[in-house]
């Protein structure tokens, strides 16, 4: 991984050209305003092109085959795998294995390691900004093992009450499973010192960095984590790929989770043997184009620098969060720009967010509306649900902009 | 946006006709659908010979489930039950006069969806309005 020592100024326009999408209209002269990263981010014409690529000279099944095209495919998806390792400063390959998203990689902890090592009346910490993906795996569970789950509470301004997490640590948990950048409040908390305190405490750290992998820069041994989460298409990348990182000595330990074909050494009619890390949990074939693509959607980051994309992110979403807070009735929720990625979840008085959306879609401008999938932290700050801008590195200030004209449109027309 | 936010649809969400609980009602019943966090419930009298004498509707939610839900407790009163099981998107759709994509036509069929639950039961209208 690279920390930026220096940090450049990255060129929105120069990135947006990258991006074949982004230069479409959504109506006849209406240019497309993508604001919705947080829940997917548009991909690089070099991500598409080596996907394409993958299905047009070496589509083959990896891992087995004796011919030049499984060679060449497996070579490919192997690269991918050892350049995340690299990107997030994992020991070795083997601590990264590929599963379909974040969401999957949290089962899997859940269902092999939880299964493996959690018994009735054992303790599992999350916090009450958890995305659901990180919620209801462990209340499956608990409701199976007779777990019991706390939630580190969140202050009004969207931080995570550290007081009340340290009292938390006290009963012990097992496992404290937070995220590192809150989908909805964008909050970034402090991973580092959530996981030194939890390691003192004698619990494991699972972190779930869908949100944060793809914006700062992140360094599993920097930050000290045993388990690590993140999806490759909200880095601009394909769907139908993400990571499950576990530092090795616990992933050799744990069991399989998905049996089948690549995940075993050997087969008899009376049982099998594990293959050795990471195939062991990986069944089946994978998604072998979009491991090839979620390598060069990687190159492309590293080519920004994961630093340049943090700071130009920041100056971004300060520029919005004061824009928006200048418009009569709008709230956003969570921290100040310091302590937030990318991510403006605001209300607007006497306009549901769906209607906001919607005329928001008339104007070409693509946000989400909703609860985002964190009900949980919609209920503590007592709404139902929030509009979402979420930015990433090829937004532009007029972007912002337009989003304020338009948001004043809606005022217009339902004259709050 | 003029298509989708007709004068109607804004009249009727700001100030609503036919909003408010109904002490006695023959039927009622509440729903919400979390996924946007609307909120709705329909509450019908009816007369011996099933007609719909009265009804009204409680609930938030965006403009268009707002709107379809005063403007469908307006459209069934004088209207036997049966008529009312009869009833289908398309009559949503022309009470709001807009045409909708699949995700903002569960937020005008709510109404409809409610109002058919309190009446018949929940169980045969999921298919029905898929």
């Amino acid at each position: 991984m690279t920390s930026d020592a220096k940090v450049h100024a990255l060129d929105a326009r120069k990135i947006r050209s990258d991006f074949p999408v982004l230069g479409r209209e959504t109506q006849a002269g209406v240019p497309l305003v993508y604001l919705d990263n947080a829940a997917t981010s548009q991909k690089p014409k070099m991500v598409i092109d080596s996907m394409t690529h993958y299905y047009e000279h070496q589509n083959a099944n990896i891992h087995r085959g004796i011919h030049r095209l499984a060679e060449e495919a497996t070579e490919a998806y192997e690269a991918a795998r050892l350049r995340i390792a690299k990107f997030i400063d994992a020991r070795s390959w083997r601590e990264i294995i590929f599963t379909r998203n974040t969401t999957e990689s949290i089962n899997l902890l859940a269902r092999s390691w939880g299964h493996a090592n959690l018994q009735s009346g054992d303790r599992v910490l999350l916090t009450e900004m958890e995305h659901h993906s990180n919620i209801v795996p462990w209340q499956m569970l608990a409701a199976e093992r007779g777990l019991v789950l706390e939630f580190v509470p969140l202050t009004d301004d969207g931080m995570l009450d550290l007081e009340a997490y340290r009292s938390l640590l006290e009963r012990g948990p097992k496992l404290v499973s937070f995220t590192q950048m809150s989908n909805m409040l964008g909050t970034i908390t402090p991973a580092k010192e959530i996981a030194e305190m939890a390691r003192a405490a004698g619990a494991l750290v699972a972190v779930d960095g869908a949100q944060s992998v793809p914006h700062m820069p992140v360094d599993v041994q920097d930050l000290g984590v045993d388990f690590m989460a993140f999806s490759a298409h909200k880095m601009l990348g394909p769907t139908g790929i993400g990571v499950f990182y576990g530092r090795e000595d616990l992933l050799k330990e744990m069991p399989p989770f998905l049996g089948g074909g690549d995940m075993i050494k050997r087969v008899q009619l009376d049982g099998f043997t594990l293959n050795e890390l990471p195939y062991k949990f990986e069944a089946g074939t994978p998604p072998i184009a979009e491991g090839i693509g979620f390598g060069a959607a990687i190159e492309y980051l590293e080519s920004l620098g994961m630093g340049n994309v943090h700071a130009y992110e920041q100056q971004i979403t300060e520029y919005a969060l004061d824009r928006l807070e200048e418009i009569p009735g709008v709230r956003v929720y969570g921290p100040s720009y310091k302590d937030k990625g990318a991510v403006a979840s605001f209300t607007m008085e006497g306009t549901h967010p769906h209607d906001v959306a919607q005329i928001l879609d008339n104007e070409g401008i693509a946000v989400r509306a909703g609860h985002h999938c964190a009900m949980p932290a919609h209920e503590k700050y007592d709404i139902l649900a929030t509009t979402r801008a979420s930015f990433y590195v090829y937004n532009t200030e007029d972007e912002v902009d337009r989003l304020v004209e338009a948001l004043y449109k809606v005022k217009g027309l339902f004259g709050a | 946006m003029d298509d989708f936010y007709r004068e109607l649809i804004i009249d009727r969400y700001k100030s609503p006709h036919n909003k408010g609980r109904l002490d006695p009602h023959d039927y009622s019943y509440e729903d919400d659908n979390p996924l946007c966090g609307d909120e709705l419930r329909i509450d019908v009298r009816v007369d011996e010979n099933e007609v719909v004498t009265e009804a009204s509707f409680e609930g938030q939610g965006c403009a268009i489930s707002m709107a379809s839900a005063d403007l469908l407790v307006e459209h069934i009163v004088g209207k036997q039950l049966a008529e009312i099981k009869a009833m289908s998107k398309e009559d949503i759709l022309e009470l709001l006069g807009i045409e909708l994509g699949p995700v903002r036509l569960k937020c005008a069929l709510l109404s409809l969806k409610v109002l058919k639950a309190g009446i018949y039961g929940i169980e045969e209208l999921e298919e029905e309005l898929t």
